[in-house]
């Protein structure tokens, strides 16, 4: 056993734990933190599924080591609606577009789209399906998730 | 009782159970410094591996095809990231630049475009926020891009290990399927692009089923016109072609003296495609498919390179 201190935010709350170097992120907040909102499909980097926020970043928290995350900042699908009745405006618009049908790829789409969002306000369709080359999801075929995306965009504009 | 799996017995049997992990065991090191990293390379040789971006190497250890005894983590040494411009023109890159700071850095877009117009194609953009130009050129994958534009650019390698520092001309640092010259214990530092002579056009360009996939085939090509408009001097280079970067140098010195256009073009792409490369074919494109992508943007790319030396050149 390789065992170090970890202290870090998560959606803006600390966690201090004590981790194996081996473990993986996406496993450190699934299984030693509960959070399971974050979601595991490939486990080498090609689904999208487990893209957490790393200090504002989107990346791949199953190409991680948690003992990585030691000091820095980082945000899940948990942190993003602002209470049990008021969802993201993104996560809204991906309900009502029915941008999801399973679900489970999800978390990933999102965490992928709301720094995107943020960058580009007004974003076009080629930009959209860009930003979320590095998602899959066996579902929707995509349209209602672009369409969620532009209707996010709308009502975030409008603020 | 049947075996349950992790997040079973994290639903039935709450925190008393540890679950399994992917990777295998290592003692892991994350200095600070360029020089601790150095010191603890000397100090566990082969049997240390360096993480930097880790979007190639976790998913290895992930599989257990690696198993690393030490990870040696250069993520904290904020030294090895940054971009510099010198006078002669040419572009310094601390190989812990991140990929994504490369794909919106304005002096890149600038000096060495055809670095810039590769960029997108590198995977996904969450992979590029954590992957690293000096992790994809020593993990020398031969369906990357950064290693082929390294070569296309006649970059120079900046490695340091034991037995001191050297550079190292890219066409001579990849030396088959995932290997490259950097001995046990070097850690890539930095990699000096040099300035396009004038009157030089490039172009980057790949096909892959999906974007952000493994490209099937892919080029990066340059172009340089003499002052009376022939060809003065052209490079070729593919990936996934055969089991490094792969230059068609008959192809390029057939083009040396012609007069740039569809002809001269279609030759030279035939001759790369059919004579020069090696394509190793798998389940997403046979050797004939890989050859005919080859061809096909062999010829787009050198006449979006000739497009660009007619306007760089004046």
């Amino acid at each position: 056993m390789d065992i170090f201190s970890l202290s870090l935010s998560i959606n803006g709350n600390r966690y201090e734990r004590q981790v194996d170097s081996r473990l993986l992120l996406s496993d450190f907040l699934r299984h030693d933190l509960g959070l399971t909102g974050t979601h595991v499909g490939c486990e080498h980097g090609v689904c999208g599924a487990c893209t957490v926020l790393f200090d504002g970043q989107p990346v791949r928290s199953c190409l991680m080591l948690a003992v990585q995350a030691n000091g820095h900042a980082l945000s899940t699908v948990e942190g993003l609606a602002s209470s049990r009745q008021q969802l993201h405006p993104l996560q809204q618009a991906f309900w009502e577009a029915h941008g999801l049908q399973c679900g489970f790829c999800t978390p990933g789409f999102l965490m992928t789209l709301v720094p995107f969002l943020a960058d580009h306000p007004d974003p076009s369709e080629m930009a959209i399906r860009e930003a979320i080359s590095g998602n899959l999801c066996r579902c929707t075929g995509y349209q209602n998730i672009v369409e969620a995306v532009r209707l996010a965009a709308d009502r975030l504009r409008a603020g | 009782m049947p075996k349950t799996r992790g997040w079973e017995a994290v639903l039935y049997n709450s925190q008393s159970v540890r679950l399994e992990m992917k990777p295998p065991p290592f003692k892991y090191l994350a200095p600070d410094s360029l020089e601790q990293a150095l010191e603890l390379m000397a100090q566990y040789g082969e049997e240390a591996k360096l993480l930097a971006g880790g979007q190639s190497l976790i998913p290895a250890m992930n599989f257990r095809v690696v198993q690393p005894a030490v990870l040696v983590d250069l993520n904290r040494i904020k030294a090895l990231e940054y971009v510099e411009n010198s006078e002669d023109g040419s572009l310094a890159i601390g190989a812990m630049t991140r990929q994504r700071a490369l794909e919106f850095n304005p002096i890149v877009a600038e000096s060495t475009p055809l670095l810039h117009e590769c960029m997108p194609h590198v995977a996904h953009p969450q992979i590029r926020n954590r992957g690293t130009l000096g992790g994809s050129l020593a993990h020398a994958d031969p369906a990357a891009e950064l290693p082929v534009v390294a070569v296309a650019c006649g970059s120079r390698m900046k490695a340091k290990g034991p037995q001191g520092e050297r550079w190292i001309e890219a066409d001579r640092f990849f030396k088959g399927m995932f290997a490259t010259v950097l001995q046990p214990g070097e850690i890539l530092m930095e990699v000096v692009f040099p300035p396009l002579p004038p009157g030089t056009g490039w172009s980057f360009m790949e096909a892959s089923r999906r974007r952000g996939d493994y490209a099937m085939m892919g080029v990066a090509a340059t172009l340089r016109l003499s002052s009376s408009g022939t060809c003065e001097q052209a490079r070729l280079v593919y990936l996934n072609a055969g089991d490094g970067p792969v230059e068609a140098p008959q192809a390029a010195a057939a083009l040396k003296g012609q007069t740039p256009g569809p002809e001269a073009f279609e030759a030279a792409a035939a001759t790369a495609a059919e004579q020069e490369i090696d394509p190793l074919g798998n389940v997403h494109a046979s050797v004939a498919y890989q050859r005919q992508l080859a061809k096909v943007l062999t010829r787009r790319a050198l006449a979006r390179a000739f497009e660009r030396a007619q306007i760089t050149g004046n």
